[in-house]
């Protein structure tokens, strides 16, 4: 039974088709990469599965809730699917903690000191223990996205999804980024990753998938679609991400 | 020439009075302009095309005409027009909180679109009600953005107070002009209505950079 399904899913941005009738199941503990040129609708696509975008055609079933039945179901999605951005945002008027403890305090109606100790611990799984009540300001790129990562976490989802975690980071800082995510894939969380990092595709991935246009172009293992790419769009944009 | 300043004494009973008349007048205005501006300016950022084109117009029509001639409107077109009559200090009231209400919310708007919309994403992400965005998130980030301002609309709005000498409202211009027309001491009386007028708005300049000093905007 998959936990995400998209049934001939179209997305429309006025007359922009940037999602062409996809259809993609992806099963619980699979690490989905996807990857494409800018514009292929890699993001986009991401973001229709917890309803930041609104799909235009088609269905799409998460958990077995559709993100068409209404506000309330799409909050239950997003419960079960959380979210890391390229821009980290976190709340930069609260502390690493509270960033972190905000969910359970506001979604799940956990009580402060509870929300706070599940958070600490969190903090601690990101390694960021000791910059528990530092403010996003005074943390580097690198820290504030795996506070970040626990933020999100701290809902308790099912699936995370990653919109190009790392884009926004410097080199040396890529990698603690990428380390927690292997960590969390190594635990079984599904995860659906918008990325340009190779390594992690090879390494961490499941399953690849190449869009353009829109479209799946590829779809298929990791190791295998990078070393021997067979579609020369792929191969091309292979040569260009290296 | 020849400048007698304790005129200035002599009167001073009455200058309060008027001074005291223009606080009550922008205090009470600017309470209601900022209900008045909070509203218009969340239906302008997150009302439908209805809501937002109602603040819209109310907007552009309280900016696009002089405070007078909406106080005038008030007081002495409103009774002919509604049979609505209202006493100097209530149309002087209302002026300001209609007239400062339309630019607040202008300034409501640009904090909270000013906040970044990836921040709500993320608490939307987290699977929190818009409302619980607003508040918790962009609300208190919005506010601080909204300080410097909204304290520079409150500094115009105290002195928009002295417009209301055409309905006669007895605030602090008119209690001058009326000493002035019993005395003729031009000089001392309005330098002293000029200085009452900053220690007014130093101390509201004071006062708002110690909040934004507690506030640090992000």
């Amino acid at each position: 039974m998959s936990i995400i399904e998209f049934r001939n899913v179209s997305k429309h941005f006025g007359s922009l088709k940037v999602l062409d009738e996809v259809d993609l199941a992806i099963d619980r503990g699979e690490v989905v990469v996807l990857i494409g040129p800018s514009g292929s609708g890699k993001s986009t696509l991401l973001r229709c599965i917890n309803g930041l975008e609104t799909i235009t055609g088609g269905d799409l079933v998460v958990d077995e809730l559709s993100v068409l039945a209404g506000n309330a179901r799409l909050r239950e999605i997003r419960q079960e699917a959380g979210m890391v951005f390229q821009q980290f945002n976190l709340f930069p008027q609260l502390t690493a903690v509270e960033n972190v403890a905000f969910g359970p305090r506001h979604v799940r109606g956990v009580n402060r000191t509870q929300a706070r100790e599940q958070a600490l611990a969190l903090l601690d799984k990101v390694g960021l223990k000791d910059q528990a009540e530092q403010y996003p300001d005074s943390l580097s790129g690198g820290q504030q996205q795996r506070v970040a990562i626990a933020r999100a976490l701290a809902v308790k989802p099912k699936v995370m999804l990653f919109d190009e975690p790392t884009s926004a980071l410097d080199p040396e800082l890529k990698q603690e980024v990428l380390n927690v995510m292997r960590t969390l894939a190594e635990e079984g969380m599904t995860m659906v990753v918008v990325t340009h990092e190779m390594s992690f595709a090879r390494q961490v991935g499941s399953r690849l998938i190449f869009m353009e246009h829109g479209k799946i172009a590829v779809d298929g293992d990791p190791r295998e679609m990078i070393s021997s790419p067979t579609n020369p769009r792929l191969k091309d944009f292979l040569r260009h991400v290296h | 020439m020849n400048t007698d300043w304790s005129v200035i004494v002599t009167f001073m009973p009455q200058l309060l009075k008027g001074a005291q008349m223009t606080i009550f007048i922008t205090v009470v205005g600017l309470c209601g302009g900022m209900a008045v501006g909070a509203i218009a300016g969340l239906m302008r950022a997150y009302g439908n095309w209805l809501l937002n084109y109602t603040a819209m117009v109310y907007i552009e029509v309280i900016r696009g005409t002089p405070i007078v001639v909406q106080v005038m409107f008030l007081y002495f077109a409103l009774p002919v027009l509604a049979s609505i009559r209202i006493d100097p200090l209530t149309a002087a009231m209302i002026a300001i909180v209609i007239n400062a209400g339309a630019y607040i919310a202008e300034i409501v708007r640009g904090s909270l679109q000013s906040i970044s919309r990836g921040l709500a994403e993320a608490g939307l992400a987290l699977g929190l009600p818009r409302w619980k965005v607003l508040v918790y998130i962009v609300g208190p980030l919005a506010f601080r953005r909204l300080i410097p301002p909204l304290g520079n609309q409150f500094i115009i709005s105290l002195k928009d107070t002295s417009l209301f000498i055409v309905i006669g409202v007895g605030e602090l211009t008119r209690t001058g002009q009326e000493i002035m027309a019993a005395n003729f001491r031009a000089v001392e009386i309005w330098s002293a209505i000029a200085i009452m007028y900053l220690i007014m708005t130093g101390s509201l300049t004071l006062l708002l950079r110690f909040i934004e000093r507690r506030m640090k905007i992000l």
